[in-house]
């Protein structure tokens, strides 16, 4: 996994509540068997003007919605997105996640996020922050007002600077920034624990053993 | 101490406490599909890693699997797709059922209906609809690719505790009232988010009344709800379910198993962090008018005005909503007249969701504005108990097409799909934009419902049929 220490980006803004992961990467696209190039299909039916695409389209020659917020020449290049409550909910796809960072976001703010997505992220290396509804808006109006609007991201203290010096704490759970911060494979960290887990496979067994017709 | 049966689940399945306010947690069943497992496949095999128990695992291909030509996958995207599953099950020796096996079917479907998920297990699958594998007193929940990965090698996730919420359901459901309708009604309700970082234990007269059908139905649901899980207590008529499943307990194991499992429910004076209490004899048929599932209507209802709304975003979200379905403010939701009807999903697709739509169409014919109507049973055991209580000629009688299993239309990554502006009454479990179809326009409904408006061509209340 990529670690995530800091980030210094522009801010795209994305007014919707509830935005949910068939909106981030439709269903046609999880079709491919590899973890790269979801990024040319993010949000694909808003960003595009001919109603949705194909799996392994070229997408060059698509007509582009202008008004879509990544379609604007102030959002190219956006590094953090700002987004509404509960954004990534509905299916578990783990390609909303690659997409958004085949696209280039290291870093997701919004009041809420959707459980499964949220984990999803911390097994990436994509930072999802947390902050207060009322903290995401002034973000929101900040955004609108100042082409070019930058946010510097700091994991290690949880802290999020604003372009006028001022700073937003955030609470981040302390498990998944130490995971973060060193980019951890979180399988390698359980395998560790290998002795443990036979040993509750041993007891289980003998406690519930129709659970392990394998090993009973 | 008492304790919620969330609670007794935790505590049975921890491995160890990592300290850093995590849990490894053993995960009993791994239920697996063709979409989301390629890329974990691939990431143990560059790790140079194993499965850790394979006897947990259970693959079957249901997200891409055409409903009329199997021997055809005519999309090549979706074949290779399907023979990767093929592929990674034969190399690393996975239990599998394949397409042209009759136990074939969808994987929430088919997991119950096997025996592979039984109570008290921990249950998960690369989908978010695994929450429908909690009607059997187990704690059921659907994770990403990274954490089947995790799953496949280890047989365990590192998870942090949810907290315990209560739906109580008390009273009796009127007539036409199916266990849909309270599904959307909690989410009404609640919301979409209402659940998150909740398990939802579903309680009460009206949940004691469902069949075990109806509280796959309602579990299934409960991610709709933003719930990581949903459960149901076990009582009797789980035990009769699971009782003689191809993977279930035999003979003197089966009975030790039934005491255990008689456990399986929340403790007097359990504390829940958060409680959610209505009477079932109030709930209505439900209608989603909107692009997510807390947009729910009543059947004597109306579509909402944005303007109502006092809160801002809600209110952009809400007219979003009417711009991409094409609804005005307050059209009776009667008068919404629809083109298709997909009578399926692993939200509605087992027997006696067929049952009750059949019911509604005996005898009758589609109206003349329906263009498409498909029935597309769970699974191949549900097909052939269907077909011999001759359910498929009632519908087929009708005008409906009458499919193999699989997910269908509820996603269309098969050839199952909504074309552009379709408006269609769905038995599925989500109506985001393009779900079903890019430009595609989802009311989500019970199978009476959606076999009423087949019938009418637009909404109506099946009571009234």
């Amino acid at each position: 996994m990529q670690a995530f220490t800091t980030l210094a980006a522009v801010v795209a803004p994305l007014d919707r509540p509830n935005v949910d992961t068939d909106a981030i990467i439709p269903k046609q696209f999880l079709k491919s068997i590899h973890r790269t190039g979801f990024g040319r299909y993010l949000f694909d039916s808003w960003r595009y003007a001919d109603g949705g695409g194909e799996a392994e389209q070229d997408v060059s020659g698509r007509p582009l919605r202008p008004d879509f917020v990544l379609n604007l020449p102030r959002y190219r290049g956006a590094g953090v997105l700002l987004a509404r409550d509960n954004f990534g909910c509905g299916s578990s796809r783990e390609h909303a996640v690659w997409a958004l960072q085949d696209y280039g976001f290291r870093c997701v703010i919004a009041p809420s996020f959707a459980d499964i997505f949220y984990s999803n992220c911390g097994k990436n290396g994509l930072l999802a922050v947390r902050l207060p509804a009322a903290a995401v808006d002034r973000l929101f109006r900040e955004v609108a007002a100042t082409e070019g609007y930058r946010l510097q991201v700091s994991l290690a203290d949880q802290r999020i600077a604003l372009p006028s010096g001022e700073t937003l704490g955030f609470e981040i759970d302390a498990a998944l920034k130490h995971r973060l911060l060193n980019g951890l494979d979180d399988i390698g960290v359980t395998l560790t624990h290998a002795a443990d887990i036979r040993a509750y496979e041993q007891r289980r067994a003998r406690e519930a053993p129709w659970l392990f017709p394998d090993l009973s | 101490m008492s304790r919620t049966l969330y609670d007794k689940l935790w505590d049975a399945h921890v491995v160890r406490d990592n300290g850093d306010g995590t849990h490894l947690i053993y995960i009993d069943r791994h239920l697996i599909h063709e979409v989301t497992s390629p890329q974990a496949f691939e990431g143990l095999r560059a790790a140079g890693r194993d499965l850790w128990r394979r006897a947990a695992d259970l693959a079957v291909p249901d997200h891409n699997v055409p409903t009329i030509d199997r021997e055809h996958v005519r999309d090549p995207v979706s074949r290779l797709q399907l023979d990767t599953l093929k592929d990674n099950v034969r190399k690393w020796r996975v239990p599998y059922i394949d397409l042209f096996d009759e136990r074939q079917g969808i994987v929430h479907v088919i997991g119950p209906e096997q025996g592979a998920s039984l109570p008290g297990m921990t249950i998960v699958c690369g989908d978010s609809h695994t929450t429908t594998n909690g009607a059997l007193g187990a704690w059921a929940f659907g994770i990403g690719t990274s954490e089947v990965e995790h799953v496949l090698g280890t047989q365990t996730l590192p998870l942090s505790r949810s907290k315990n919420m209560l739906v109580r359901i008390d009273g009796a459901a009127a007539p036409g009232v199916t266990a849909k309708d309270l599904a959307l009604h909690v989410i009404g309700r609640i919301g979409t988010a209402g659940g998150t970082g909740h398990v939802i234990e579903f309680a009460g007269a009206a949940i004691s009344a469902l069949s075990m059908e109806g509280r796959m139905t309602l579990c299934n649901m409960s991610i709709e709800a933003g719930a990581r899980s949903g459960l149901v207590a076990v009582d009797d008529k789980t035990i009769e379910y699971v009782r003689g499943r191809p993977l279930a307990p035999k003979g003197a194991l089966w009975d030790r198993a039934v005491a255990d499992w008689r456990e399986l429910k929340s403790d007097a004076g359990a504390k829940f962090d958060r409680v959610v209490e209505f009477d079932a004899a109030g709930v209505r048929p439900n209608v989603t008018w909107g692009t997510s599932p807390e947009m729910t209507a009543t059947i004597d209802g109306r579509v909402p005005d944005p303007e109502a709304e006092h809160d801002p975003v809600r209110r952009e979200g809400m007219r979003n909503a009417l711009r991409y379905m094409d609804l005005a403010p307050g059209t009776p939701i009667r008068d919404i007249r629809i083109d298709k009807v997909f009578i399926g999903s692993c939200t509605n697709s087992r027997i006696e969701d067929l049952r009750a739509a059949a019911a509604i169409v005996r005898g009758r014919k589609l109206a003349a504005n329906i263009r498409q109507a498909l029935v597309v049973p769970g699974s191949g055991l549900v097909k052939r108990q269907a077909e011999s209580e001759g359910l498929d000629k009632v519908f087929t009688g009708a005008g409906f097409e009458w499919r193999e299993p699989g997910c269908s239309m509820c996603l269309g990554m098969n050839e199952d799909r909504l074309d552009a502006g379709e408006r269609c009454a769905s038995t599925s479990n989500r109506n985001f934009e393009g779900r079903q179809g890019a430009g595609g326009r989802t009311h989500l409904v019970s199978p009476s419902m959606a076999a009423a408006a087949a019938i009418a061509g637009h909404f109506v209340d099946v009571s009234e049929l």
